[in-house]
Parts: structure tokens; C-alpha cells; sequence
């Protein structure tokens, strides 16, 4: 862990996002971690930001009515 | 196209049709058309299948015709360009991100204990979607590509045809109107203290004085 350079909040705060969406590399993700680990504040911040996004999530999982799914079924068998 | 095209095509659209669906329902906001833009979205990716090189990239592959498709029919209905919306709806002002973390953690709030905690409790699906549908679409596309399906940056960009770096701004904005629309909701649903509380300090978060992080 020692190797990791640390961040401060504005740092971390500005990262957040791109955190929860997976999208630092390994380097910025092991820092973003080092730091949550750390501080309390941002740990908070970063925990509701997370369950937020996963509220937004369940916005996206509906499912295909299943005559639609019928219809799509033989959508692809006419190709 | 050889039985092996059929075979994949059919398996990974039968494997992501719930998504395409709770995607393109996001989208038009309704069934009907939500149904029609998938079987066009299908429709066009069989088409073009011989196109896609790399079969790895099937998925941001078909979200960008999705995505495509539903934009040409706005386009077709509102005769704009989302670029022309992005610019008209101030992607690139500086106004700083709104946190609703922020807020639910002012002073005059802290008598609830865990303000953001509650708020998570007390937020219904039916305002997050509103929030998400009230999003002028340049922001509300890459936020239910993004926050909704769990596309990567890179896919976005691919769906939206802009660089990784318009899609990383358009979230964040999106994010932050996003946020500043459910603090709303909150307030009209009564996250507030009553007045009878400290009604100086609930002036004070008013005029945008600021709690310390720490």
C-alpha cells in the first residue's frame, strides 16, 4: 500500500464517478480506494453516491413483455 | 450471412433484449414506441451485421444503432441536432456540480440523524424516473446508458459518435442536474424541517453558507 501515492479529498471527490463506473485505471483505482479507506467523509459521500446509482440501475431492468419477446423471436426467424 | 452469424445474432439478442428494452422504454418513455424502436433496432443490426469486424464489440455495436435510431426520429420530429441541444442547453457552462450529498448534509438537516441515508429510504422509483425523464436528452441518453444499463464510457461514446471526453462532461452534468432535481423533489415532499426547528440556521443553509467536509 505504501507505494501508493496519496490523494487528498478535491482529488478524490473529482474522480468519485468515474470511480463507481469503473472507469479509472489501476493506478487512480488503488488511490481512490487508499483514500476511502481513509476518510470519512468522503467514504459517506462515496457510499451514497453508489446506492444512488444503484437505484438508478433498477430504473433500467425491466423486462421484455413476453409477447413482444414472441414477436422479436419471429422477427429473427424470418431474417 | 452463414448459420453461424444466424446462431450468434439470435443468441445475443434473445440474451439482451431485456436490456434493450428497459433502454429504449427510458428512451420514448412509452411501450409502443419503446417496442417499435427495438424491432427497428433489430431489424437494422441484422443489416448491417457484415459491418461489425469485431464481434466482441456486438454490444456497444447494437446500443449505437439503438441509440442512432431513436436520435434520427427525434431529429425527424424536432429537426435538431443533439449537438445543437448540448450547446443550447449550456454543456459546456462552468456553473459548478450540484451535490445532493452536499445539501442533505447541511446544518439544519443533521437533527435526522443520517439525512442521506433517509433520502435513500424515502426516494421513490417513481422520482428517480421522473428526474430521469425530465433530463433534456443530450444529458438523459448517456445517463441511461451509462447509470441505467452500465455501459462503458468507451461503448457511450461509441453509441453517441463523440469522444470519450463529451461523454465524461455530459454525465457529469447530467449527474448534477439529475441531483439538483431529486433535492427538489425531496423539499416538496417535505425533507425540511418545520419551521417551529432553528429557523436562523435554516436561513443561513438558504443563503448558501457552507458546512465543513470534516
Amino acid at each position: 500500500m505504501s507505494d501508493i501515492k496519496e490523494i487528498g479529498c478535491e482529488e478524490a471527490l473529482s474522480h468519485l464517478f468515474e470511480y463507481l463506473d469503473r472507469e479509472l485505471d489501476a493506478t487512480c483505482h488503488a488511490q481512490m480506494e487508499q483514500h476511502l479507506h481513509t476518510c470519512r467523509a468522503c467514504f459517506s459521500r462515496a457510499e451514497f453516491e453508489k446506492r444512488l446509482k444503484g437505484r438508478l440501475g433498477a430504473l433500467g431492468q425491466e423486462q421484455a413483455p413476453p409477447e413482444f419477446a414472441q414477436h422479436i423471436k419471429g422477427l429473427l426467424r424470418r431474417f | 450471412m452463414t448459420d453461424t452469424d444466424r446462431a450468434f445474432f439470435e443468441q445475443e439478442i434473445t440474451g439482451l433484449l431485456d436490456r434493450l428494452y428497459g433502454t429504449a422504454l427510458r428512451l420514448t418513455k412509452n411501450r409502443a414506441d419503446a417496442e417499435d424502436l427495438v424491432s427497428e433496432t433489430v431489424t437494422r443490426a441484422w443489416a448491417n451485421l457484415h459491418t461489425l469486424h469485431d464481434r466482441h464489440c456486438f454490444r456497444g455495436w447494437l446500443f449505437r444503432i439503438l441509440t442512432n435510431t431513436f436520435l434520427s426520429e427525434c431529429r425527424k420530429t424536432e429537426m435538431t441536432s443533439l449537438e445543437a441541444l448540448a450547446e443550447a442547453q449550456g454543456e459546456t457552462d462552468e456553473e459548478p456540480a450540484f451535490s445532493l450529498f452536499d445539501r442533505l448534509h447541511q446544518p439544519f438537516l443533521l437533527w435526522w440523524g443520517n439525512p442521506e441515508q433517509e433520502f435513500l429510504n424515502k426516494v421513490l422509483q417513481q422520482d428517480l424516473q421522473k428526474a430521469v425523464d425530465a433530463l433534456p436528452e443530450v444529458f438523459r441518453v448517456p445517463v441511461i446508458l451509462a447509470d441505467l444499463q452500465g455501459l462503458k464510457y468507451q461503448e457511450i461514446a461509441a453509441a453517441l459518435g463523440v469522444p470519450l471526453g463529451t461523454v465524461r462532461s455530459r454525465l457529469s452534468r447530467a449527474r448534477s442536474l439529475l441531483q439538483k432535481a431529486l433535492w427538489q423533489y425531496a423539499q416538496e415532499a417535505g425533507l425540511k424541517p418545520s419551521f417551529t426547528a432553528d429557523e436562523t440556521s435554516f436561513q443561513a443553509s438558504q443563503t448558501g453558507e457552507h458546512h465543513e467536509r470534516h
